[in-house]
């Protein structure tokens, strides 16, 4: 009995047609793609909203607090969903009003770009307290040689406040590899999705939705220990921890 | 921007708020009382319970709640009507409801977070307090009832309201297996009225309202509390 259940299994995740172990493993790439552009396009808003929250005016200041402030009271899902067709309307509104018709929008750039609007409000608000971390007399000591506001940042700031920024940027990875699953509810095919396709076909529920849990918990666990590794690379030579 | 729905569906959105509500408040004070043994195994390394602790919030933590929903909904309900028996007795109506399902996820998932600021708070607790506890007799259960736990939650006030918010944020997620909560009212609204934002701009200024209330009402909390700063 334990052999047929075996070979059950094996049938069920394997990779032609009979079985969905090929749809599973698209699935996963797919969520890995969205949640890694993703990730990266809210680190870029964030950089750029930290700088602006840090050293902008009072209306950059104001309508950046707005932003984050909504951004991370609201539901993921229901930005989402705002989002994707505020995006979409809005694209094709300005196609028709150049006189083009409308387009059907790539699945995949509008989930990165959601995902990365709203993770640009949690980078925000991390990369900001990361750079207030850095020692100010350091910064001055950057200006006082004559370094550019660029230079400053990449060879005095950007180092300085990459260990702090680490422990929140894993965090944000972890979050957004887990979000990445909310991207089904607009139909766009990720893990969550694929799998739920599959047992739906299959009646596996059981089955392939703890494969497909076992996939994000593996994505998890590796990340973490890479972030990690990453932290302590860039923590050396850097002023030791309190407790450590 | 129309509006004119909003009156008709006010009585439906008030029954959705109120699921809303019962899945937070349930999960969150159900959730928060299981934290408590399952956050300590993990600091007094009880053995085989310490290991199960481990595994269980890495599992809540590292996989998505929609997953975990789906789960149990599909999953574990594809296989109640197996059991021999179950379709005769009580057991198969409860199998039915999908907001029995929503309220054991959110609660687990709420364990399993928790668990984890937990275990942090009670190893943080300074060991000569729980000495000192020990030296005038208490029991362990005294100790834990008097000493380590009050001064471990005090230590995560702070961060509980975060911690409830996350929770409130992740509510509309029931919707996804049939349950009429804020959100699948409001996605019945839009499958009603064929409006696409003002449904969803109503639901997302309601969880603007009920982050802001929360976050006042632990504001409150936080001032009742007695602590040296």
């Amino acid at each position: 009995m334990f052999l047929a259940a075996a070979t059950n299994f094996a049938e069920l995740l394997s990779l032609g047609d009979k079985g969905y172990g090929d749809e599973m493993l698209w699935g996963a790439l797919r969520t890995l793609q969205i949640s890694f552009f993703g990730y990266a396009f809210g680190l870029a808003l964030g950089l750029l909203g930290a700088v602006g929250k840090l050293f902008g005016g009072s209306f950059l200041r104001f309508a950046l607090d707005g932003y984050t402030t909504i951004l991370r009271a609201v539901p993921e899902l229901i930005l989402i969903l705002l989002l994707y067709y505020a995006g979409t309307d809005s694209l094709n509104a300005l196609l028709a009003a150049l006189g083009r018709d409308p387009i059907q929008v790539n699945g995949l750039i509008a989930a990165v770009v959601v995902l990365g609007i709203v993770q640009g409000a949690y980078s925000t608000e991390i990369l900001r307290a990361a750079i207030q971390s850095v020692n100010i007399g350091q910064i001055e000591a950057a200006r006082a040689f004559g370094m550019s506001p660029m230079q400053t940042f990449k060879r005095v700031i950007l180092p300085a406040m990459m260990p702090n920024a680490v422990p929140g940027m894993c965090n944000l990875w972890l979050e957004i590899t887990k979000a990445s699953a909310l991207i089904s509810v607009v139909g766009f095919t990720e893990l969550a999705l694929a799998t739920r396709q599959a047992a739906g076909v299959s009646k596996q529920y059981l089955v392939l939705f703890l494969v497909a849990q076992a996939i994000y918990l593996t994505i998890s666990i590796v990340s973490i220990k890479l972030f990690a590794r990453a932290e302590n690379k860039y923590r050396r030579g850097q002023q030791k921890l309190a407790e450590a | 921007m129309r509006w004119e729905w909003l009156p008709k569906y006010l009585p439906l959105l008030m029954h959705g708020l109120g699921i809303t509500l019962l899945v937070l408040v349930f999960s969150v004070v159900v959730g928060f009382i299981f934290a408590i043994p399952v956050g300590l195994v993990q600091v007094t390394k009880k053995p085989v319970w310490y290991q199960m602790a481990v595994g269980f919030c890495s599992y809540i933590r590292g996989t998505p709640l929609l997953t975990q929903i789906w789960i149990l909904y599909y999953g574990l309900g594809s296989i109640f009507p197996l059991i021999p028996g179950m379709r005769e007795n009580f057991m198969w109506l409860i199998r039915l409801d999908a907001i029995y399902y929503v309220l054991f996820a959110f609660t687990l998932s709420f364990i399993g977070y928790e668990a984890e600021v937990l275990r942090g708070a009670l190893a943080s607790v300074n060991k000569g307090e729980l000495e000192a506890a020990r030296a005038i007799g208490m029991s362990e259960r005294q100790v834990l009832r008097r000493v380590w736990l009050p001064s471990a939650i005090r230590k995560i006030l702070p961060n509980l309201a975060g911690d409830v918010i996350g929770q409130l944020k992740s509510t509309p997620l029931a919707f996804t297996i049939p349950v009429m909560d804020l959100m699948g009212v409001t996605s019945k609204i839009r499958q009603d009225t064929y409006l696409v934002y003002e449904p969803l701009l109503f639901l997302a200024a309601i969880y603007l309202v009920l982050t802001f209330l929360i976050t006042r009402a632990f504001l409150y909390f936080e001032r009742q509390v007695p602590a040296r700063r």
